[in-house]
């Protein structure tokens, strides 16, 4: 059980850190704020709305899968297959949503323990891919709608008086994405380890997220955004359109107010998605060149996100459980530990920190110039 | 109208509120950012006519006002949005 609880934090770290990009990334671009205090900003409000709001925590897994035949070995290799596929994901520098990826792990490992009909089909369909599809096509209007008209209005201002004013909104519309993300995606994780205590016994059926497990869960989101997810950063800030700060404050009020709507309405969708079509839709309302190969890649990882995690969680419960018992589950862990180890290893290769996450796109993650490779995450 | 597989009612709803928030405000924030720049049209209007100092300072204390008035509603959309996250408990 302790083990399931620590690859929850882990998973959360990875969704902290994956995930810094889409508040942060163009306010680092344009150079609003600095990439560390940016980080260490986004960390905090990440903290801060871990603890605004605790309803959504148990909305994440009831609603999809039947939880009454979930066991504690299937959460950890959902887990599994979430981490797993985040590391993937970063290590190349896609921007690719970590709910889909916890919730394709956990769908996959409770098909493996369970079967097909321990899925919640209709569920999984109305609430995570049709929001999917749906969500950056809106943020994307929204945010080139806001571009456009920001831009027509401030169009006589001297570039001085106009950069300095919209770096000062950038980062109060980062912040709030920053917040937004923290009440979202630090729920998730609370949501998932709720669940593993109420399927090992330890808590009752309909319980709430106990206290510790808020503690753990906001301090490990904070902690993942802090180190920042700077292969990520780059994609978003720099890869798919060159951003200035008017762009950029519309794109993230755009991705600020679509993420906090839909979650009042219950839709708790990837900050990841609607980030990424905010960006585009700033980038096409101001008319600037869209790179739409990338972006077409990064669709591409989002089509798989669902599917891949859920192989790698339903491969990790076949294994686990092949074992049997605490020793499945501490192999699985071990393995995880090894292949974590390795995907950062080999991302030293081509780091990208707060030193070269601006360079210059030359069309590929991680080309900056070598022998910066100091404080790297 | 609303199906099983989509919440068309919450749908519209979020687009809507969607370009008022997320287009409108951004929007408001230039507004308010233009009519403070030295030399935008309202504080230029006002200083060509008569040239006098008097109405000059008037437009330019207008103009501030409404600059505040944009930055307030901006803030309290702001605070509205916090108040919505913590009361989804």
């Amino acid at each position: 059980m302790a083990l399931v609880v620590v690859t929850a934090l882990g998973f959360d770290f990875t969704n902290g850190f994956h995930d810094t990009g889409n508040a942060m990334a163009t306010s680092i671009a344009t150079g609003a704020l600095p990439p560390r205090v940016a980080v260490a900003l986004s960390g905090v409000l990440n903290l801060v709305g871990a603890f605004l709001s605790t309803a959504v925590a148990a909305t994440i897994a009831s609603g999809l899968v039947e939880t009454h035949l979930v066991t504690p070995t299937v959460v950890f290799a959902g887990l599994v297959g979430g981490i797993l596929w985040n590391l993937a994901t970063w290590y190349l520098g896609i921007p690719s949503s970590s709910s889909h990826a916890l919730i394709g792990g956990v769908i996959g490992s409770t098909i493996a323990a369970a079967g097909g009909h321990a899925v919640q089909w209709h569920g999984v369909v109305s609430k995570v891919i049709l929001p999917a599809v749906l969500s950056p096509v809106i943020a994307g209007g929204v945010a080139a709608l806001g571009t456009y008209l920001v831009y027509r209005i401030a169009r006589n201002m001297s570039d001085e008086s106009r950069g300095k004013g919209f770096r000062f909104g950038q980062i109060g519309s980062a912040s709030m994405v920053s917040l937004a993300h923290g009440t979202n995606d630090a729920q998730k994780t609370m949501g998932v380890i709720t669940l593993a205590l109420i399927a090992n016994g330890t808590l009752h059926a309909g319980s709430k997220a106990p206290a510790w497990v808020i503690v753990c869960c906001a301090l490990a989101i904070s902690l993942g955004t802090y180190i920042g997810g700077w292969r990520v950063i780059r994609t978003l800030g720099k890869g798919l359109t060159e951003i200035e700060s008017p762009q950029g404050m519309a794109a993230e009020s755009a991705s600020a107010a679509v993420i906090l709507l839909s979650s009042s309405f219950g839709y708790s969708l990837s900050t990841t998605h609607v980030a990424t079509g905010s960006i585009l839709g700033s980038g096409i309302g101001k008319r600037s060149e869209v790179r739409w190969g990338l972006a077409g890649r990064m669709a591409t990882a989002w089509v798989f996100t669902l599917p891949s995690a859920a192989i790698v969680g339903a491969l990790a419960f076949k294994a686990a459980n092949g074992i049997g018992g605490t020793a499945g589950v501490s192999v699985i862990f071990v393995v995880l530990a090894a292949a974590a180890t390795g995907f950062y290893l080999r991302s030293r290769g081509t780091s990208v920190n707060p030193n070269n996450v601006n360079n210059e796109w030359t069309g590929a993650v991680g080309h900056g110039p070598a022998g910066l490779a100091a404080g790297t995450a | 109208m609303s199906s099983s597989w989509i919440n068309l009612d919450a749908l519209w709803k979020i687009i809507v509120f969607g370009v008022l928030l997320g287009a409108g405000l951004p929007a408001l924030f230039a507004i308010g950012l233009r009519v403070l720049e030295p030399g935008s049209p309202a504080t230029v209007a006002a200083e060509s006519p008569d040239g006098t100092a008097g109405s000059a300072a008037q437009a330019n204390l207008a103009a501030r006002a409404f600059a505040v008035l944009c930055f307030a509603v901006i803030l309290a959309a702001i605070g509205w949005g916090i108040y919505e996250i913590v009361n989804q408990a």
